[in-house]
């Protein structure tokens, strides 16, 4: 498990993300895929693929895992651990705060 | 408490038990003895061994270094000559003795010798020439007399005295088989393939074969001169090799008290009859009235013994082996399973005979699964067949494909042929060696394995094999993946429970299924592709559509490329365009620099490369509904030119294709759905091989064709009806269309659903209304046509919140190059 430090940033409003999807942010040099769960809390890992680059913001996801669009390899959106052999992807610490999207601590 | 075990025998049983014990962490001090002054080798190598294809370090199986390992007592050249079963301890030819806790007697076999005049020599055993084929002194020393000389005969012509026979030719000119049986490998072969071997060993291999040969007599006084057989004949030689059966080595179990008939009676356990603590293993072991003398049964019951004394499983039983074997000599294929020749007239038997090619194949079919398989000539299929047999599998319906390969993917190669690196599924880049390593890491179902490794994620044609190898590398404890059945994996239930649970609960959208369906109520990604396609062809207009359980190709009505970028395919219908529609595609095309412009195979041009964020914009530019190439759906109709212009045209292809994609286009299903209508039967359209195809024929008919591809999948469509109106023609296309959506599983393409319902049973519901419901299907569909609305219109309010954001924002990863 990676959990990556970053600076405190207020990515957006909350209403940005639809329930079961996600959205990329740009966050200095780092892109990251924020999704918002089914049962209301947020993940935020890197928002690319380490196989072979795909966008896991457009990934399917449940409450648990995301999956690429790409090549439909999983990643544990708490954990970052892959399901299929593949190298792990960055999590990031995220939350709510006031209707708002808060990445880091 | 640790206890004291003893092993009797130091073979392929006695050795194959004891690893299983220790891969069990039995707790067990372990003794073993052994006739033989060696470690344990692989005695069916002794065969390759002869024929010098092996050399001697290479069929040992566990050298002695193994045993120390394992802290194993390792007794070899010891013969132990009674158990004292009250003193519970084994006596050996020495007078030593050793107690035990618990005793496995796994002493094998010896070759039998016939009762023949001058086979033995009063001093020295066997006459100087005679050798027995059973151990590795045996092989050693015929091996070593057979170099000197120069003709020698093999007694018994079973699978022992062929490869025998054909391990002598590499080191002397001239080789007899002498047989007692009216054919060869009388036991596995009928006599119709029986002769067709003996052909092949005689001109191929250049091995004389006497049949009904029975040998009377050894010539020779101090070494051997030739052999005489009961009707006179002479057979001069200077070597002879008996392999004419083998019998258990029982006398000392005999002699000890314990029960032995034919073998040494064993109960499913494999504890010898009346005995708490002694074992038999192998063939010495009679189980249920036989004796195994090959090497498969042994590792069921190594294993089941193995359970029972560890105390892992106590209820482990051994029910009996089903028998299957194969010949190994190079050149001559052979292998042979269960029935030899039907039992009743109910047995359905199949054979095919080619004597020019020496190829020979009968199948035994009882109660639909094999009851029994020869092989002669012809090898390619035995792995299957061996696969089909021991599992009593269903077989396919169309009885040929057991006996050859039929336009599917070239001969199959069996797992253990196959080198690690070999790849496995070629869309993945997967190698036999990646599945074992998820296999041997405790992944021991396929769909497991699949998920894990991704082989046979890509065109599939490649799961067959990816199976066989989870199964061999699970060494047969593959274990049944429940979720097979099921229509998704993540909700336990085949299709048709599945729509009466939604139908009985109402439910409406793809949450609601997890919630009220799935034990704990845990939802699922990869589920939710294949739940939104059921739940809107189920609710049509009333389905709750939850933009998240669609993929992304759903959610933006375009196919995500390798860098995510999108590529746009408007809508042509029967392929058939205008220049002023081909103008404002230029015209796109130019605008907003698109890297690739293609035309695709469904007849339809393909903008390749559009960024997400311009799919609205390039929609409203290009002002033409989407083709839909992009979703598990209703895809193209292609076309032909047909009558109006084609001198050979009988049918107006363009207008029926045109027609039938208007109707239906958008239609969601559980897989693809692409279609062809074809003027004539020179068939330009491909109609033959579309999921449904339609051909003119001469007349004002048309010919419907179901269940065809032309993809990784290669099949010709079944013939569904003849009609005589395009109306018909539409009319059972969506009664066609409605009951494959009702009733394939999620990504089964109609190739694979068509042959698994059966055309006749389709035919009945579709064309012949056999079970009063084609009014139904007809309503459905057109419920479905008229819920239909393109979805490139969804663009001047996105329907969710950054709908065409993009999700590979500043840098652009791997670049697709532009071509100019």
């Amino acid at each position: 498990m990676t959990i990556a430090p970053i600076a405190k940033t207020i990515l957006g409003p909350l209403d940005e993300i639809p329930f079961g999807e996600g959205r990329t942010y740009a966050v200095g040099a780092d892109m990251i895929a924020v999704f918002r769960l089914r049962d209301g809390s947020l993940r935020a890992v890197s928002a690319v693929c380490p196989h072979k680059g795909g966008p896991l913001a457009d990934g399917q996801i449940d409450n648990k895992v995301v999956v690429c669009p790409l090549h439909l390899y999983a990643w544990d959106l708490s954990t970052g651990c892959s399901q299929s052999g593949q190298p792990p992807i960055s999590v990031y610490p995220v939350r709510v705060d006031d209707g708002h999207i808060i990445l880091g601590d | 408490m640790t206890q004291r075990l003893v092993v009797i025998g130091n073979g392929m049983a006695g050795a194959r038990t004891v690893e299983e014990i220790l891969a069990r962490n039995g707790d067990f001090t372990i003794t073993m003895f052994g006739d033989e002054p060696y470690g344990n080798y692989n005695r069916i190598m002794l065969s390759n061994l002869l024929a010098g294809v092996e050399d001697e370090a290479g069929i040992y199986l566990n050298d002695l270094g193994w045993y120390a390992d394992n802290g194993i007592t390792l007794n070899a050249g010891v013969k132990i000559e009674r158990i004292d079963r009250a003193a519970k301890t084994v006596i050996a030819a020495d007078g030593t003795s050793t107690p035990y806790d618990k005793l496995i007697i796994a002493t094998g076999s010896s070759s039998w010798t016939p009762p023949i005049k001058g086979i033995h020599n009063p001093k020295r055993g066997f006459h100087q020439g005679v050798f027995a084929f059973r151990t590795l002194d045996d092989t050693r020393g015929m091996i070593r007399y057979a170099r000197d000389h120069e003709r020698a005969v093999v007694i018994g012509g079973g699978l022992l005295g062929l490869e025998a026979a054909r391990g002598l030719q590499t080191h002397l000119s001239d080789v007899t088989l002498l047989h007692a049986m009216g054919h060869l490998m009388e036991r596995q072969l009928d006599e119709k393939a029986g002769h067709m071997l003996q052909a092949s060993v005689e001109n191929k291999l250049g091995i004389k074969v006497v049949t009904n040969a029975m040998t009377t007599e050894i010539l020779g006084k101090d070494r051997v001169t030739g052999v005489k057989l009961a009707d006179g004949t002479q057979i001069p030689c200077d070597v002879v090799v008996i392999a004419a059966g083998i019998r258990p080595n029982t006398r000392m179990v005999a002699d000890s008290g314990l029960p032995v008939e034919r073998g040494i009676v064993v109960d499913d356990q494999m504890r010898v009859r009346g005995e708490r603590d002694i074992y038999s293993v192998g063939e010495c072991a009679q189980h249920r009235g036989n004796l195994y003398g090959l090497v498969a049964p042994l590792w069921d019951q190594a294993k089941v013994l193995a359970d029972h004394i560890t105390g892992r499983d106590t209820e482990a039983a051994y029910t009996g082996s089903k028998l299957s074997t194969k010949l190994k000599v190079a050149g001559i294929d052979v292998a042979s399973m269960g029935l030899i020749a039907p039992e009743s007239d109910d047995d359905e038997v199949i054979i095919y005979n080619e004597p020019k090619k020496g190829v020979y194949k009968q199948l035994i079919i009882r109660d639909g699964v094999l009851a029994g398989a020869i092989l002669v000539g012809d090898n390619s299929k035995a792995a299957s067949l061996i696969q089909s047999f021991d599992r009593a599998q269903a077989l396919p319906e169309e009885r040929a494909e057991l006996l050859f390969d039929i336009g599917g993917p070239a001969g199959e190669v069996s797992p253990e042929d196959m080198p690690d690196d070999a790849q496995v599924c070629n869309c993945n880049g997967v190698s036999k060696g990646a599945i074992c390593g998820v296999v041997n890491a405790g992944c021991k179902t396929v769909s497991g394995v699949m998920d894990k490794t991704r082989a046979g994620k890509g065109c599939g044609t490649c799961k067959p094999l990816v199976q066989r190898i989870v199964e061999w590398a699970a060494g047969g404890e593959a274990e049944e993946d429940p979720a097979a059945s099921w229509y998704v994996p993540g909700v336990p239930m085949p299709k048709p429970e599945l729509m009466a649970a939604i139908r009985k609960y109402e439910l409406k959208s793809v949450s609601a299924v997890f919630d009220k369906l799935v034990p704990g109520g845990e939802h699922d990604a990869k589920s939710k592709m294949g739940l939104a396609s059921l739940l809107k062809m189920m609710w049509a207009d009333q389905y709750v559509d939850e933009r998240d359980a669609r993929f992304i190709n759903d959610r933006v009505h375009g196919n995500i490329q390798k860098d995510g970028t999108f590529s746009v395919v408007p809508q042509m219908k029967g392929g058939v365009t205008t220049p002023a529609e081909l103008k404002r595609i230029a015209e796109v095309a130019e605008k907003y620099q698109v890297p690739m412009v293609k035309l695709t195979g469904g007849q339809r041009i393909d903008l390749l490369g559009i960024p997400k964020e311009q799919l609205p914009a390039i929609w409203a530019d290009l002002d033409i509904p989407s083709g839909y190439a992009y979703a598990k759906s209703f895809r193209t109709v292609k076309t032909c030119v047909g009558s109006d212009f084609c001198r050979f045209g009988v049918g107006d292809s363009t207008a029926l294709g045109i027609a039938i994609e208007e109707r239906f286009q958008g239609l969601e299903g559980p897989g693809k759905m692409k279609l062809a209508v074809t003027g004539c039967p020179r068939n330009c359209a491909e109609a033959y091989v579309k999921d449904l195809g339609v051909v003119a024929i001469d007349g004002g008919k048309w010919e419907i064709y179901v269940g065809g591809a032309a993809g990784a999948h290669i099949r010709k469509g079944d013939l569904l009806a003849t009609v005589d109106s395009p109306e018909a023609v539409i009319r059972l296309t969506g009664r066609f269309l409605q009951y494959y959506r009702e009733n394939a599983n999620w990504l089964e393409r109609t190739y694979a659903w068509v042959p698994r319902v059966g055309i006749e049973k389709i035919r009945a519901v579709v064309v012949d209304d056999a079970e009063g419901i084609a009014s139904q299907l007809d309503d459905a569909i057109e419920e479905a046509v008229q819920a239909y609305k393109d979805p490139w219109k969804e663009r001047a309010v996105p329907a969710t919140p950054g709908q065409f954001r993009t999700s590979l924002p500043l840098t652009v990863l791997p670049q697709v190059p532009v071509r100019s």
